[in-house]
């Protein structure tokens, strides 16, 4: 017995007439994809969890692909919780992001829960091009109001023209690595989240490193990105930092 | 070589500037949250299996004969805050000065050319131990064990926490630090090398807010 | 040590005579002496009697280091470029005399930014026993005491006043008011130093740091020769 395979998929390019077309956009099970209506020339799609999940042994995979002159932003209709699940297993959660030179992919979802009990290995890879563009943005909350969390690890890596930027796992939760909740790496705070900017220009003129917040700083990463990285006591708390930080880099 | 080059290159002593170095402890203390023996075990079981898994891996791998150069990039990405980098960087420089003066390589000699302004320290400490006849676990101990002592170190200079009770957050740390070195090791010495990227959001914000102070006694 | 290389080899590994590039590196002069002494004083006085005649840079090692460097930059005596603090860990004879990488490397980033060089003076707090700074680190060393610390400091001895390659007690204008014997400071001093020299100085008249200058004239004459 294993648990639920989906997938879902999404294209984008530019449409020759100033727009971006979608010329995929498949969803299945769990994971349902909807166009929504568009900004400009930004084609505007959701996330729809369809089900609750994801559960133990579940494989979810999301592939977003913005092609050359194309805007994307990505968003979801709620929260992700992760929950335990009949099968021992851990779920996995993988999202593939890739962005064509002169493209710009907006990847904004809603946090991810991780319940107590549940135990989920997500990865996200984003992969630009040279001349690509990126805001992604990654929340987790650790448990739901006032419950323990569950088993989380999470890895981050971006990828710009072939070379590694960033490459970064938190691993929390009960069963995770010690001190996960100690003073050097949570101390405490139930929520955190990282922000990646990816800007062409800011290979000749980096971001300053600066303190955005009473747990939250803002970096230049080594390549032609910046990062928000904070915790906060809660998710909504860690949401209001991010949108702050996100607005002061313009 | 063997036992002895090691207690040589781990030695607290050696002349590479970590003594200077807190670790993210100055900040950490500084917020208060650490404050005492516990929240240094605390603290220093998070750096372990956080930091010094990473670099305990970089260094198993430069050990084993891994590109250095690529290396140090996989060390960037796993580096986001540019004090922590730059740190790295200048520890880096030391450890390759003291290294190049006690075991002296052709091998160091050319990643000291190609890096003028210091490659990240993990990188150098594995080649440091190549230099020194020792394995790739000989680095990754050296690593492992500078990620907690560290900041051991640190407190009781900064707390006046008394150094037995330091040493023993030590002592009842080191089985983890075997099964950090074990993990490293195998993650470092696969073909290609397997890097882990284990992160801690505090260490890196504590490493900006440090560095953003006007006067302080570590330099990280 | 490769004191005659030539080649364009990696940066050097230790008190090299010649930086990477085959040139002769600065003259390396370590100031230590207890707080309150007059060491940043008479670091600010040195530069502002010899910058006109001397390429200088000056690296501070102290608890808060970057106190000192800011009263340096404060006097306006160097340009910023040409101060740089090190942090020590709490340790600043640690990082002169045990380890001293990180003093290398500002060293050598001085002379790499702003040089070419003739003299860093380096700087760091710490007492008789703990400020005395490695031959890796530097050429020469001068302790600094003061009168007001007790004119008995140079009968009691120890590294920094019997060994230093020159001593100053400063601030002698005050030695009326806290009781201290010139004289016998000097005798004692004598006694421990043979014959090494002493000064005696004030900062507060005019050219106050004339013969400390005359002796860092005297070493650097001899460097280049």
């Amino acid at each position: 017995m294993s648990g639920v395979h989906a997938t879902a998929r999404i294209r984008a390019c530019a449409d020759g007439r100033g727009g971006t077309a979608l010329p995929v956009l498949d969803g299945d099970g769990p994971l349902a994809v909807r166009r929504t209506r568009a900004a400009g020339d930004e084609a505007r799609v959701m996330l729809v969890g369809a089900m609750s999940g994801p559960l133990g042994g579940d494989r979810f995979r999301v592939e977003a692909e913005v092609g050359g002159g194309a805007r994307l932003h990505v968003g979801s209709a709620a929260a992700t919780i992760a929950l335990p699940g009949q099968l021992k297993d851990e779920a996995h959660y993988a999202v593939r992001l890739t962005v064509a030179d002169g493209g710009e992919l907006r990847w904004l979802p809603e946090p991810l829960i991780s319940a107590r009990g549940s135990e989920l290995y997500v990865t996200t890879h984003a992969d630009l091009a040279p001349g690509a563009r990126l805001v992604l943005r990654e929340e987790q909350v650790l448990g739901r109001a006032g419950e323990e969390p569950g088993r989380l690890t999470s890895r981050l890596v971006l990828r710009v023209g072939g070379k590694t930027v960033l490459d970064q796992e938190l691993a929390c939760g009960p069963g995770a690595p010690g001190g996960w909740d100690g003073p050097a790496v949570l101390g405490g705070h139930r929520a955190v989240g990282q922000l990646v900017v990816v800007r062409p220009e800011f290979a000749e003129r980096p971001v300053a490193a600066r303190i955005v917040g009473e747990h939250a700083a803002l970096v230049p990463l080594a390549g032609p990105a910046a990062l928000v990285t904070a915790v906060a006591p809660d998710g909504l708390r860690l949401r209001r930092v991010l949108d702050e930080a996100l607005a002061d880099l313009g | 070589m063997g036992r002895g080059a090691l207690l040589v290159l781990a030695d607290g002593r050696f002349p590479a500037g970590g003594h200077a170095h807190s670790g993210g402890a100055e900040e950490a203390v500084r917020a208060g949250r650490i404050t005492g023996a516990a929240d240094l075990e605390a603290f220093c079981r998070g750096r372990l299996h956080t930091a010094g898994l990473v670099a305990a891996a970089l260094a198993a791998a430069a050990a084993a004969g891994a590109d250095p150069a690529e290396l140090d990039a996989a060390a960037d990405a796993r580096t986001p805050s540019p004090a922590l980098r730059l740190a790295a960087r200048k520890l880096g420089r030391q450890l390759m000065r003291a290294a190049r003066a006690t075991w002296p390589s052709p091998e160091l000699d050319a990643v000291a050319r190609a890096f003028p302004k210091g490659a990240h320290q993990p990188v150098v400490l594995g080649l440091t131990a190549r230099a020194a006849g020792l394995g790739p676990s000989d680095a990754a101990y050296c690593a492992v064990y500078e990620s907690v002592s560290g900041p051991a170190t640190a407190v009781v200079r900064l707390l006046s926490l008394d150094p037995f009770e330091a040493t023993a957050v030590l002592a009842r740390l080191a089985p983890e630090l075997d099964l950090v070195v074990d993990r490293a090791v195998a993650a470092g010495t696969a073909v290609p090398p397997a890097l882990p990227a284990a992160s801690a959001p505090l260490l890196e914000l504590g490493a900006e807010i440090h560095a953003a102070w006007p006067v302080r006694l570590f330099a990280s | 040590m490769h004191l005659d290389h030539s080649h364009h080899g990696p940066a050097a590994v230790g008190a090299d005579a010649r930086r990477a590039d085959g040139t002769r590196r600065a003259l390396r002069i370590g100031l230590g002496g207890p707080v309150g002494s007059g060491k940043t004083a008479t670091v600010a006085a040195l530069c502002r009697a010899l910058r006109d005649e001397l390429s200088l840079a000056v690296v501070t090692n102290d608890i808060y280091t970057r106190e000192d460097a800011e009263f340096l930059l404060r006097e306006a005596v160097l340009p910023p470029e040409r101060i740089t603090a090190v942090e020590t860990g709490a340790c600043p004879h640690t990082a002169i005399r045990d380890d001293i990488s990180a003093n290398l490397e500002a060293v050598e980033d001085l002379e790499d930014a702003v040089g070419p060089l003739d003299l860093v003076l380096v700087e760091s707090g710490g007492d008789n026993l703990t400020a005395t700074f490695s031959k890796g680190l530097v050429d020469a060393q001068i302790f600094v005491i003061d009168v007001a610390g007790g004119d008995d400091i140079p009968r009691k001895g120890g590294p920094g006043v019997t060994t230093a390659d020159l001593l100053i007690v400063n601030k002698t204008d005050l030695a009326p008011y806290v009781g201290s014997d010139l004289a016998r400071m000097a005798a004692d001093a004598k006694a421990q130093r043979a014959e090494l020299p002493v000064v005696f100085q004030s900062l507060r008249g005019a050219d106050g740091v004339r013969d400390v200058a005359a002796w860092v004239r005297a070493r650097l004459g001899a460097w280049t020769a």
